[in-house]
């Protein structure tokens, strides 16, 4: 039986450069399915990614109690006196905590594409900034200096937004800011940011006091004794969350929207592709009816007919998911775009076209394969051999 | 018309195939259908009764810094303003913060005047509002949801404002209700819960005095722009400048900067008319090749090149403007689902007309190429089989 199905499996492929009409509906049927469904989750992929790559583990941020983004939390300078002793935090040479007290506030900048101006974070980051966050790099230029209006800006916002480029004037909050810097930070969240001095961004924005405060400890283990000693210290009302947890959190909502966005619009097209698959198996099936009857009236088994269809299909699907997450990811890999964060300021993220999703697109266009090719399959393998062979 | 015999019997020669198609169209029509409302839907916000001559000044710089409730006396004064009110964002959440509600303290005076077009409501409910020092108004569906009665007190947990004793969980005790007067604004309104400005002021540990955003109603539309601008000039080069713009307009900036949602639901929908007009067009291809003969008959009974051409088409738009009714009206029936999915979205059947332009150029597209091939027959090669 085996032999059987090798035997017309390969006649059939043989003959497929003959029925390429018919054939290249199912592939590009399924090429389209796939495309879209690649391309819509890499969004959701891409947005996840940016926020869960945000943070280390030995890093925590503390924000006012029950505030669950930055942009409602609201620390005073004592808070952040009795943070900076607490038990747990890295010293540097000189013993002193390496804490970064930060304050975050939106500007306003023209976006590159549009012209129109969408809101970009002006984050204040404390003196110990370049030990807080080892992952910092300055690509061009150089760090801002306190007590003067400069400000380092991330690659990602670069990118998006006119006039970020380093000696360049920037007109922000009434007051003008020289660009100093560009950087880098692991293609995390911060990189569609603005990094300044955080005492120059509080008196330039009239407002004292901090968002947040970002805390490297001594290993991650000693997070939870950390937690403890601020949570239960009388003296604050605070909540602490080791980085990661916190970036991971804010990613949930609209990678969620996006996943269900795209598997439905992507469910429904495979619909329309498995009728696009049965129409050219049935065809396929149709035109090679004398073929297979033959076959049948020389002994060969109803069993390796079905199968011999149905891999068909299979092989024709495999193609067309192929093509499919290829013109996903030769399209939009590495696409730069920008929404709405949790700080109402631009999150610019990359499209990734991750292995996963192009597996997940695989065994779409297989599963869709599958089905457009099984009633087919049935058709052929119980064709009535006699009146097929009239039927020429 | 004495044609529609001929052409319905020709399409349904092969019965699964004109299914398996008119089914993809259908499908395909139906995402057509969808994407397109929900396009419609963020390109056309709707602002309610009172949007046309509402104007909405916010912080500058962003929504999320505030405004010096002093500047309401100014703004009243500009020539043109017939009212002004001031609500800020309390961020507010019921027992889980799944259950979203949009509290808004509010000034009852000002703000119902400004509004009173845009909610149903009772007089006696708003009395003892009015009446009330914690009291709440709040919308019937958003009491349906979680089984409140006038007379509760519910718990809002606000993620922003503490109060003095460093709690995030204010109370309020429902005095009222109300529903939507536009059915299109039914969707946004569906959780708002109006409460006291006065008990959110006292009782917040800090903002004091400072609102959200401003809300102003002007005279004369026709001069929002000017007035707009004298607002804006009046806070120029002070720390808090502002942002004045038709509530529309600043309803469209919002959601620009959600993202390019219109070019991504256009991209979606390319794709998918690019995969079904390969798919129809190889069909209609497939069912005029293997009638060759008969269209070669019909021509020897004495119908014209012309007549050949218009059967041949007729049967393409048949089945495109078919599977597109139908599936534009299944669309239409899934607009209830979908509402649900997007809450605060409204949905406008109206979007759907562009479909049936689209209908009549994908008969085109897929239906001209067989229906000339089949005018250009040669009778005798066709009879032959040489073709």
């Amino acid at each position: 039986m085996f032999k059987q199905l090798i035997a017309i499996t390969v006649m059939n492929l043989q003959t497929l450069p003959q029925r390429l009409g018919a054939s290249s509906v199912i592939v590009i049927g399924i090429a389209g399915v796939v495309a879209v469904l690649v391309s819509v989750l890499a969004m959701a992929a891409g947005f996840h990614h940016t926020l869960a790559d945000s943070g280390r583990a030995d890093r925590a941020i503390i924000l006012r109690g029950g505030s669950d983004a930055e942009l409602n939390s609201n620390l005073t300078r004592e808070d952040i006196d009795v943070i900076s002793s607490a038990a747990g935090l890295a010293k540097d040479a000189g013993g002193k905590a390496l804490l970064s007290n930060e304050l975050v506030t939106v500007a306003n900048l023209p976006k590159l594409d549009t012209g129109t101006d969408a809101n970009v974070t002006l984050r204040g980051v404390g003196l110990k900034l370049v030990e807080v966050r080892p992952e910092l790099k300055i690509v061009a230029g150089r760090l801002f200096k306190p007590a003067v209006r400069e400000l380092i800006a991330g690659a990602g916002a670069a990118k998006q937004f006119r006039g970020l480029t380093v000696g360049s004037m920037l007109h922000l909050r009434n007051a003008e800011w020289l660009v100093c810097g560009i950087f880098t930070s692991n293609g995390d969240v911060h990189e569609s940011e603005l990094f300044a001095d955080v005492d120059t961004v509080g008196s330039s924005i009239e407002r004292t006091g901090y968002s947040s405060a970002i805390a490297l400890l001594e290993s991650a283990a000693v997070f939870s004794s950390f937690k403890d000693a601020l949570t239960t210290d009388p003296r604050l009302k605070v909540d602490v969350e080791r980085e990661p947890e916190y970036y991971a959190a804010q990613s949930k909502d609209l990678t969620r929207t996006i996943n269900i966005v795209g598997n439905s619009v992507a469910i429904i097209m495979a619909i329309g592709a498995m009728f696009g698959a049965l129409n050219s198996m049935y065809t396929a099936v149709a035109a090679r009816s004398v073929e297979i009857a033959t076959l049948r009236a020389i002994g060969f088994g109803g069993l390796p007919v079905l199968l011999s269809v149905m891999i068909e299909a299979l092989v024709l699907a495999l193609i067309g998911g192929s093509l499919g997450a290829a013109l996903a990811w030769f399209f939009f890999n590495g696409h730069s775009v920008s929404t709405l964060g949790a700080a109402f300021a631009q999150v610019v993220f990359q499209l990734a076209v991750t292995r996963t999703l192009i597996v997940t697109g695989i065994v779409w266009a297989c599963l869709i394969g599958l089905l457009g090719g099984f009633f087919p399959a049935l058709r052929a393998a119980r064709l009535p051999v006699a009146e097929a062979l009239r039927a020429s | 018309m004495k044609y529609f015999p001929f052409v319905w019997a020709t399409l349904w020669r092969k019965k699964a195939r004109t299914i398996f198609t008119l089914l993809s169209i259908v499908v395909a029509f139906l995402l057509f259908g969808v994407l397109e409302t929900v396009d419609y839907a963020f390109a056309h916000p709707s602002t309610g009764v009172s949007g046309a001559s509402l104007l909405i000044t916010i912080n500058k710089y962003s929504i999320t810094l505030q405004l010096p409730f002093a500047d309401e006396q100014q703004i009243r004064s500009v020539p043109g303003v017939a009212e002004v009110t001031w609500l800020t964002w309390f961020g507010a959440y019921y027992q889980e913060p799944k259950n979203f509600v949009f509290a808004l303290p509010i000034d009852i005076d000002s703000y119902f005047n400004l509004h009173k077009g845009d909610f149903v409501y009772s007089d006696a409910d708003l009395q003892a509002f009015r009446n009330s020092r914690d009291g709440a108004m709040v919308n019937a569906a958003l009491m349906k949801k979680y089984g409140w009665k006038v007379g509760d007190r519910i718990p809002l947990h606000s993620t922003i404002w503490t109060q003095k004793n460093a709690s995030l969980d204010w109370n309020v005790v429902i005095v009222g209700s109300f529903d939507a007067k536009d059915p299109t604004q039914a969707g946004q309104q569906a959780s708002t819960l109006l409460f006291h400005y006065e008990l959110f002021d006292e009782g917040r540990s800090f903002g004091k005095g400072s609102v959200g955003w401003f809300e102003e109603r002007v005279e004369d539309p026709g001069q929002s722009a000017a007035i707009s601008n004298r607002i804006d000039a009046l806070f120029a080069n002070s720390s808090n400048e502002t942002k004045t713009q038709p509530a529309k307009e600043f309803a469209l900036a919002f959601i620009k900067q959600l993202g390019d949602i219109g070019f991504i639901l256009r991209a979606i929908l390319g794709a998918v008319f690019f995969t079904l007009l390969f798919l129809t067009g190889n069909t209609m291809m497939q069912s005029v090749r293997e009638r060759i003969p008969e269209l070669a008959v019909l021509k020897t009974l004495g119908f014209s090149d012309a007549r050949v051409l218009g059967l041949v088409f007729a049967e393409a738009f048949v089945l495109c403007a078919f599977g597109a009714l139908l599936g534009l009206a299944l669309s239409f029936a899934a607009l209830p689902i979908i509402k649900q999915g997007l809450q605060g979205v409204d949905l406008s059947a109206r979007a759907l007309l562009p479909g049936i332009g689209v209908a009549v150029l994908l008969a085109l597209i897929v239906g001209l190429p067989p229906a000339l091939r089949a005018m250009r027959l040669n009778i005798v090669d066709a009879l032959a089989g040489k073709h």
